[in-house]
């Protein structure tokens, strides 16, 4: 059997890659002893890409107020998402389904290129989450000039 | 487990029902339900759903929501794609009592709040005892 270089940043994605960031998310879930409850991972899944100068950072974020959400870039290109799921529910009652995830979550990823830390923008609007990465000037595709001789 | 699901951040909804003529995917959402003196609350993560696309509706018992999905994602360009954007399913079976005609429903940050009064003569009263 061939094995797969696991990169969790590749530019290419592959539904190998995306099973085996499914296993991964499988095990870990067992294999954590956190607060986690009910099948529901408290740590938000995220879907990152890249268009044209900038990256993209989206997470579903259910019930998440802005207040409880930390996005932030160190390093140039680490970008750290941190944030709490809050019980929404009522002090006094009887639970009969609890399905939501409950609890404080950190995820830090490293993209391929630097970004400006001073233009990351982020909008929270239905409980989906959207940060955008411009790219550092560093970063950016720059044309060179051929010369003919 | 009937509603277990499938992947941590949501499960795919299940096919017993008639074929749906959207395509694109379908999931569960992720619900919470719980009961306070008065009512049932029921919360539903519908991330995504604008309220305008949220369907609730009530018939012979049963409550079915159905939240469309305004798609965001784009097709290429991904460095990282660890869930996908679908419509969201899921039908409750609700007792009798519960008053049907009071249910109402609010949303707010991906999440729907679906409140289901009980019926008047289910609450719990306090019989006051006379001494005479």
């Amino acid at each position: 059997m061939r094995m797969a270089r696991w990169q969790p940043l590749a530019t290419s994605w592959d539904p190998f890659q995306q099973l085996q960031s499914e296993m991964n998310r499988l095990f870990d879930r067992w294999t954590q002893p956190t607060e986690r409850s009910n099948g529901g991972a408290v740590d938000p899944a995220v879907n990152v890409w890249e268009s044209g100068e900038a990256a993209y950072l989206e997470a579903e974020l259910p019930g998440v107020e802005f207040k409880d959400l930390e996005v932030y870039v160190t390093g140039g290109n680490q970008l750290t998402l941190k944030g709490q799921r809050k019980p929404l529910v009522p002090e006094k009652g009887v639970w009969h389904r609890q399905e939501r995830p409950v609890g404080t979550f950190v995820r830090v990823l490293t993209l391929p290129f630097a970004v400006d830390a001073d233009k990351v923008d982020a909008k929270l609007e239905n409980g989906v989450l959207l940060v955008k990465l411009p790219k550092h000037e560093a970063a950016k595709p720059r044309k060179i000039a051929v010369k003919a001789e | 487990m009937a509603e277990a699901t499938t992947t941590p951040a949501k499960g795919l909804a299940e096919q017993t029902r008639p074929e749906r003529t959207r395509g694109g995917i379908q999931f569960s959402p992720r619900v919470d339900i719980f009961e306070t003196e008065d009512e049932l609350l029921l919360y539903a993560e519908i991330p995504g759903v604008k309220p305008d696309n949220i369907d609730l509706h009530y018939e012979n018992g049963e409550l079915t929501l159905n939240a469309r999905v305004t798609p965001r994602l784009p097709t290429q360009g991904f460095l990282l794609k660890e869930y996908e954007e679908g419509d969201f399913y899921r039908a409750f079976t609700i007792s009798e009592t519960i008053d049907a005609s009071r249910i109402s429903a609010q949303a707010k940050n991906g999440v729907l709040l679906v409140h289901l009064p009980k019926v008047e003569k289910v609450k719990p009263r306090q019989i006051n005892v006379r001494a005479d």
